[in-house]
């Protein structure tokens, strides 16, 4: 699981059928500092997350879990918003 | 998922025979300003994506949760055609 901030938004009518109502999210990966760390990638937004907002999100195959499809060519979904971040500093 | 646009195709006739039928396009990366950059995949085609479009890749084993792609020896697969980006920098 990873922290990504949301920067867009992708709209695609050309594609998997699975895919059909879900929302793909550009989001940028932050480390825990919140600091942008290695490039943007697109997720699915099981969660509602809007720009601008961090939030959680999970890579590879278990990236289909929270969806309601069983099959879908998806290797990133958003599974949360982030309210707080507390790390001690080492 | 990656964004990348589709540079080229992939004509094989000695392959896997589960890779019979399926289409592979040669998809480089792309930035947010739809750049093109060096690093590439060979991906299945499942919607078909032509030279030129920009598309988006699911890569690893997810890349084997379609139809056309199940139980097949395919870690990228092309799983959407990009109409529009809307980025809020």
């Amino acid at each position: 699981m990873f922290f990504a901030k949301v920067i867009g938004t992708v709209w695609a009518t050309r594609k998997d059928e699975n895919l059909k109502s879900f929302k793909l999210q550009f989001i940028q990966p932050l480390n825990a500092q919140r600091e942008n760390s290695g490039t943007p990638i697109v997720a699915v937004d099981t969660v509602g997350a809007g720009p601008g907002e961090t939030v959680m999100y999970i890579t590879a195959r278990e990236a289909v879990i929270p969806l309601p499809v069983d099959m879908a060519p998806v290797d990133a979904s958003i599974v949360g918003i982030v309210d707080r971040i507390d790390v001690k500093s080492t | 998922m990656i964004l990348g646009k589709v540079v080229g195709t992939v004509w094989a006739t000695r392959k896997d025979e589960e890779l019979v039928g399926a289409k592979l396009l040669i998809v480089k990366h792309v930035d947010l300003n739809y750049k093109v950059k060096d690093a590439f995949v060979v991906a299945v085609d499942t919607v078909q994506a032509g030279v030129g479009d920009v598309v988006l890749i699911a890569t690893g084993s997810s890349a084997r949760q379609t139809a056309a792609t199940k139980n097949k020896p395919v870690d990228a697969v092309i799983m959407a055609v990009v109409d529009k980006l809307d980025v809020a920098d």
